[in-house]
């Protein structure tokens, strides 16, 4: 028959369909597998604990990369110590205090722009404003602040949307029994948030400790002789680290570029492997 | 008619003026006047949609939560004016508790949901803080089923404790007034019953203004009683003679049941 | 009330205005923070124009050491690698959205979810790095070509940093057309596949629109990816094979570049403009994506 014809190609056109459609997925997910796995197979050798705890030797070619690791954590603590405030702060303002006008619709509208801003741009403003303009020189706080007010967005979203999904009942019932507007956030919607903003702070943090472009000309230094000692040293870092035993030393061991590459893999995937246990630990604790 | 209760002693703890109350374009309350009498049960009651919680969130001012309304008229607890500029808002939230709809608990334990209040207001005693909670819960009717698990979390309660859990919190300010929502909705027959005694037993102490679960609660409990309909009061008599002997005949249909 | 009891209060309605004086400022901080990096891009980048004539600014020839500022090709290896990367991206992601939403099981979307969130999350040097040792060499001995840092495979690799956007995005806007309309499709006798294609996809093409001008401004303003395998030669782009040679992108460039310039040279400056063109365009396509956005939430739309 006609339709049967027509109904078992219709099928036919659905199998292959979504066959496609699978093929497709598989075209996204495989090679994220293959990147993870043969940096891990090149680069695993080279871990050890000389590696991770010891300073470079040999113009780079031998020894370890503590100088970089320490380096990234700086950064990143650094970047947490003046993002959050002014992040968590910023979404406390949009989900408690705001109004929806104008003016609440331009803050929105500039931290759609910071999100999309390049980071090599980020990289050039905090030279002119941090490194030339005030003077730090090329500097953890130069690196720092710029990096801060990249990880801004992240964070104000991420903290808002763990503030407004706390019960409006709560702030009501603090109302209720004579407590401010402050004191109801101070007391009962920020403890109940926090979680949420944890992870959101966490994940900002993660996409700082990857960036480069950003600290390329803000904080980077290829070698140093020793560890940083205060704000406005210069300092490694990983990511750089990385960029640059891979395109600008010739003659480096590939085993330790691989080697680079998966310590800044591991430390990037665990933080957003806590971020996420963090926020699903809190999701089955919650009262509500 | 609307207006005072005769033989009543003491002056009204609350004066409600000709209040209207509009949400964006809507009128919610057309020119409500009403005395709400010390020491006593007044019930405002009505068909949904009728104003009554709008009224009763308009005495502690928690409708100053919401954007875009607007109010005319006059409020007054104990002769001064609860909106005049520069009152202090967390103050008269205090003097005059709420209890809402719902169980409301707020998360941690049923001694922090007491102390609350408490310590916003800045009260750092520990010994007044302790007689707060025994004296508070003992008026809700709760000090027995709670009494030795005070650090559990208020939310494993059932429904029944939660709600006289609210009421302990509100008592426990010690206010002048308190305001309760339906308090007994969604709760079981046994918790309702001790929610109504725990209120006749207030009334001694605090004045009581409640929105009723049903017309058969309103004549139970009610002292006075306000029918409310449309945003505008109906009729306001004594309870004893308002459910038996409406004057206005569309209180009469609603209280037999007739619409609403 | 008591004297002291009116001082306390008095003081804890100062400490509520200045609490929440601090947060308004705070909140407010990022327009400020746009504003500053407009400002410091303008301030060191206009000297530039005054310095440079237009024709040379503008020109082909990007040759700083000679004094000629062509920017021509590096706006253009822009463009042509993020238009080539989103071309492979969109279908690849939208596909993987439509795959992940309406037809994987259960269990595959638990794999599947995780998996994106880890691409998301892949520095972009790695992703350079790998590039740069892995791909580059098999697309050399693959087509044959002198070099395997190209355009082509830079826009490759871009398209996979790009995916998790486009893929989130799309995702959300599959998510917004209300379950009815696939249930109407299906009551009609249609396919799933059919449903899909004809009723859901276009019923979230403003999504999907989203989702295009998001990646792109991703794309275009990725640096290390593209400076470790596009090969680096500013060169004009002009034809179908330019795609397999050696291209400069804007991002490039400045990172390249600046690390070895004199502060306040023309070279500098020049190299800020390049970041004032950089921020307009990506102003400008998120504007765009954020235009869309707030159309979508005053109709009604879920986001």
């Amino acid at each position: 028959m006609a339709s049967q014809a027509a109904t078992s190609r219709r099928y036919l056109i659905q199998r292959i369909g979504v066959g496609l459609l699978a093929l497709a997925t598989l075209a996204v997910v495989v090679p994220i597998v293959l990147v993870l796995a043969t940096i891990f197979v090149r680069g695993y050798q080279a871990i050890n604990w000389e590696f991770l705890t010891a300073m470079p030797r040999d113009g780079m070619k031998a020894g370890g990369i503590f100088p970089a690791i320490v380096g990234t954590i700086i950064l990143i603590f650094a970047t947490g110590l003046a993002a959050i405030p002014v992040g968590v702060g910023g979404a406390v303002y949009l989900s408690e205090y705001a109004r929806d006008n104008w003016a609440t619709r331009t803050i929105r509208l500039a931290m759609i722009n910071l999100a999309g801003i390049p980071s090599v741009v980020y990289g050039l403003f905090g030279l002119g404003m941090f490194v030339l303009f005030l003077r730090f020189g090329t500097s953890i706080i130069a690196g720092a602040l710029t990096l801060a007010i990249m990880t801004l967005p992240i964070i104000i979203s991420t903290a808002e949307e763990a503030l407004r999904a706390v019960p409006v009942e709560f702030r009501t019932v603090s109302a209720s029994v004579g407590g401010t507007r402050w004191q109801g956030i101070r007391y009962v919607v920020l403890p109940q948030a926090l979680p949420g903003i944890i992870t959101g702070v966490i994940l900002g943090l993660l996409r700082a400790a990857g960036e480069t472009a950003p600290i390329l000309f803000t904080v980077a230094a290829f070698y140093l002789p020793r560890l940083p000692r205060s704000l406005f040293d210069q300092t490694m870092a990983l990511p750089y680290h990385l960029y640059v035993i891979s395109t600008q030393v010739p003659g480096m061991p590939p085993q330790i570029q691989y080697g680079t590459a998966l310590v800044l893999l591991i430390l990037v995937l665990s933080l957003s492997l806590t971020a996420t246990v963090i926020r699903s630990f809190f999701r089955r604790r919650r009262q509500w | 008619m609307p207006g005072m209760p005769d033989h009543t002693p003491l002056p009204p703890k609350i004066r409600i003026e000709q209040v209207s109350y509009f949400y964006g374009a809507k009128q919610a309350l057309h020119d409500v006047t009403l005395d709400v009498p010390a020491h006593a049960v007044t019930v405002c009651f009505g068909p949904a949609g009728c104003g009554k919680t709008t009224l009763l969130r308009l005495i502690n001012r928690l409708n100053d939560l919401l954007d875009g309304t607007r109010r005319s008229g006059h409020i007054f607890l104990d002769d001064r004016d609860i909106y005049a500029p520069g009152a202090d808002v967390p103050r008269l939230r205090r003097r005059v508790g709420m209890v809402f709809a719902l169980p409301l608990p707020l998360p941690g334990t049923i001694r922090e949901n007491i102390l609350y209040g408490l310590k916003l207001a800045g009260v750092r005693d520990r010994a007044r803080l302790e007689a707060a909670v025994v004296r508070s819960l003992t008026q809700a009717a709760l000090w027995d089923e709670v009494k030795d698990r005070l650090d559990t979390p208020a939310m494993a309660m059932s429904g029944g404790q939660q709600q006289r859990l609210c009421i302990a919190r509100s008592l426990a300010l010690e206010p002048e007034v308190l305001l309760l929502d339906a308090p007994t909705s969604g709760l079981d027959p046994i918790s309702t019953d001790k929610v109504e005694e725990s209120l006749l037993t207030l009334k001694r102490t605090y004045t009581i203004v409640v929105v009723p679960h049903s017309i058969q609660q309103a004549a139970r409990i009610a002292d006075h009683a306000a029918f409310l309909l449309d945003g505008a009061l109906i009729e306001y008599r004594p309870g004893s003679e308002l459910f038996t002997n409406p004057h206005d005949t569309r209180t009469q249909d609603y209280v037999t049941g007739r619409f609403g | 009330m008591s004297s002291e009891a009116t001082s306390a209060k008095t003081r804890s309605r100062w400490g509520e205005f200045f609490v929440e004086s601090g947060i308004r400022i705070l909140g407010f901080s990022t327009i400020g923070f746009v504003l500053l990096i407009f400002f410091f891009l303008l301030r060191e980048g206009i000297p530039a124009f005054t310095k440079v004539p237009l024709g040379n600014l503008f020109g082909t020839r990007w040759y700083p050491t000679f004094d000629l500022f062509g920017t021509l090709p590096l706006i253009l290896g822009s463009i042509v690698v993020t238009i080539t990367a989103i071309a492979i991206a969109l279908p690849l992601g939208v596909a993987t959205a439509v795959y992940v939403r309406e037809v994987a099981p259960g269990w595959a979307r638990e794999i599947l979810k995780p998996m994106i969130e880890v691409l998301a999350g892949i520095p972009s040097v790695v992703l350079g790095f790998f590039g740069m040792t892995i791909i580059a060499p098999l697309i050399r001995q693959g087509l044959g070509l002198p070099t395997g840092l190209t355009a082509f495979t830079g826009a490759l690799i871009l398209a996979y940093m790009a995916l998790p956007t486009i893929i989130s995005v799309a995702e959300d806007a599959l998510d917004a057309v209300p379950t009815s309309y696939r249930n109407a499709g299906l009551a009609m006798g249609a396919t799933q596949w059919q449903t899909i294609w004809r009723v859901v996809v276009p019923a979230a093409r403003s999504g999907i629109l989203m989702a295009v001008m998001l990646g792109m401004g991703r794309a275009i303003g990725e640096t290390m990816l593209v400076m470790m395998v596009t090969g680096n030669a500013a060169r004009m782009p002009l034809g179908l094979d330019a795609l397999f040679m050696p291209v400069r992108t804007m991002t490039a460039t400045i990172a390249a570049e600046m690390g070895e310039v004199a502060s306040g040279s023309t070279h500098y400056h020049v190299l800020f403009a390049i970041g004032i063109i950089l921020f307009l365009l990506t102003f400008i396509l998120n504007l765009a994506a954020a235009q869309a956005m707030f159309r979508k939430r005053r109709q009604g739309g879920l986001r």
